[in-house]
């Protein structure tokens, strides 16, 4: 019986946070659009815009009423027929890139989209210089035995082996 | 060979505290305006409940500078700056707009200024928050100032303290006054 408390409660503990944490619900059904195809690409576009009241949530996530206006102004726009890319440039108009958890490719943003790319043919490099490195000065210890040593090494083993068999 | 690779760590710290120190000072809550520089939205919002007058972007387009303060009854900064747009009104002598912003009742906005005073040539009032988004608000209080042909050269986010009315929004004004 305790054992199945504690199961129980085990999976209240894990389940209630991360359902009572669901981002699923800011979005309210009376905003919703009865297209539901319309309502999807609403939720794709709302993803990509940041909360600027919050500012690392998505307004699809957020609660904030300013989330909800732009999430009601991104379904009356799909309403009115514009493309998703239209309505994302109207919300960018008022409120610039930084609305764009994606952060375009232009100028501004080179090196931001380019540093991972460098970081990682940079670790390469380090990672192939240091194996070079390792390679030569490694190379005069796996020269080939002198003669005198050849032959201890084979007494010394030769020993060994015979110790083993007795 | 081997003092270059050493150097390298020192060079990457030197480099990143570098940027640090040239980030401290900046408020990374505060979002950069896009429409610095750019005509004020077009809009038209109806007057406070019993007064004539509403706001229009007409208002902002008759040749002098003039000053848009985004402010609602329930934003509680707001009234912590209150005093200072009155001061800001008394001080620049231009023409100081309202915009009331989304107010739960019409009426709110009317008894928060007859409480705190009206230092406002015009209020207009946006119930849906409509004209704020063209506006680029994100949070009230906000502060733009208008050049005379309507384009907005500076905007204030979050409440106007004794320093930013004296360093930054009366100096340029007084800039744009010409």
């Amino acid at each position: 019986m305790i054992s199945r408390f504690k199961l129980v409660f085990g999976a209240l503990a894990i389940l209630v946070p991360v359902i009572a944490s669901n981002p699923a619900f800011a979005v309210n059904p009376d905003e919703m659009l009865s297209n539901p195809v319309l309502e999807e690409r609403a939720r794709e576009i709302s993803k990509e815009l940041r909360c600027l009241v919050c500012q690392n949530q998505s307004i699809d996530d957020s609660d904030a009423e300013l989330a909800r206006d732009l999430r009601v102004l991104v379904r009356e726009r799909l309403v009115a027929g514009d493309d998703n890319e239209e309505v994302i440039d109207y919300i960018v108009a008022r409120y610039g890139d930084y609305v764009l958890l994606n952060p375009p490719l232009k100028p501004e943003t080179y090196i931001l989209w380019a540093s991972p790319a460098v970081l990682v043919v940079l670790a390469l490099l380090a990672v192939f210089a240091f194996y070079r490195r390792k390679q030569r000065e490694g190379s005069p210890a796996s020269a080939s035995l002198s003669k005198d040593e050849q032959e201890r090494l084979d007494e010394l083993l030769g020993t060994s082996n015979d110790d083993g068999k007795s | 060979m081997r003092f270059s690779i050493a150097v390298i760590p020192l060079v990457l710290f030197a480099a990143l505290a570098g940027v640090f120190l040239l980030n401290i000072d900046k408020d990374a809550s505060v979002v950069p305006s896009v429409l610095i520089d750019k005509p004020a939205p077009e809009f038209s919002l109806p007057p406070l409940p019993g007064r004539d007058k509403g706001l229009s972007r007409a208002d902002l387009t008759k040749g002098e500078v003039s000053v848009l303060n985004v402010f609602a009854s329930w934003c509680v900064p707001c009234r912590a700056e209150h005093p200072l747009i009155k001061r800001l009104s008394r001080e620049a002598d231009v023409p100081v707009y309202g915009l009331n912003y989304k107010e739960k009742d019409p009426e709110d906005g009317v008894k928060w200024l007859a409480e705190l005073g009206d230092p406002y040539a015009a209020v207009g009032m946006d119930l849906s928050g409509r004209t704020g988004i063209d506006f680029g608000v994100y949070g009230v209080p906000e502060t733009f100032i208008i050049d005379g042909t309507g384009q907005i050269r500076y905007k204030h986010v979050g409440p106007v303290t004794v320093e930013v009315l004296e360093k930054v929004l009366l100096p340029k004004i007084a800039e744009l006054k010409g």
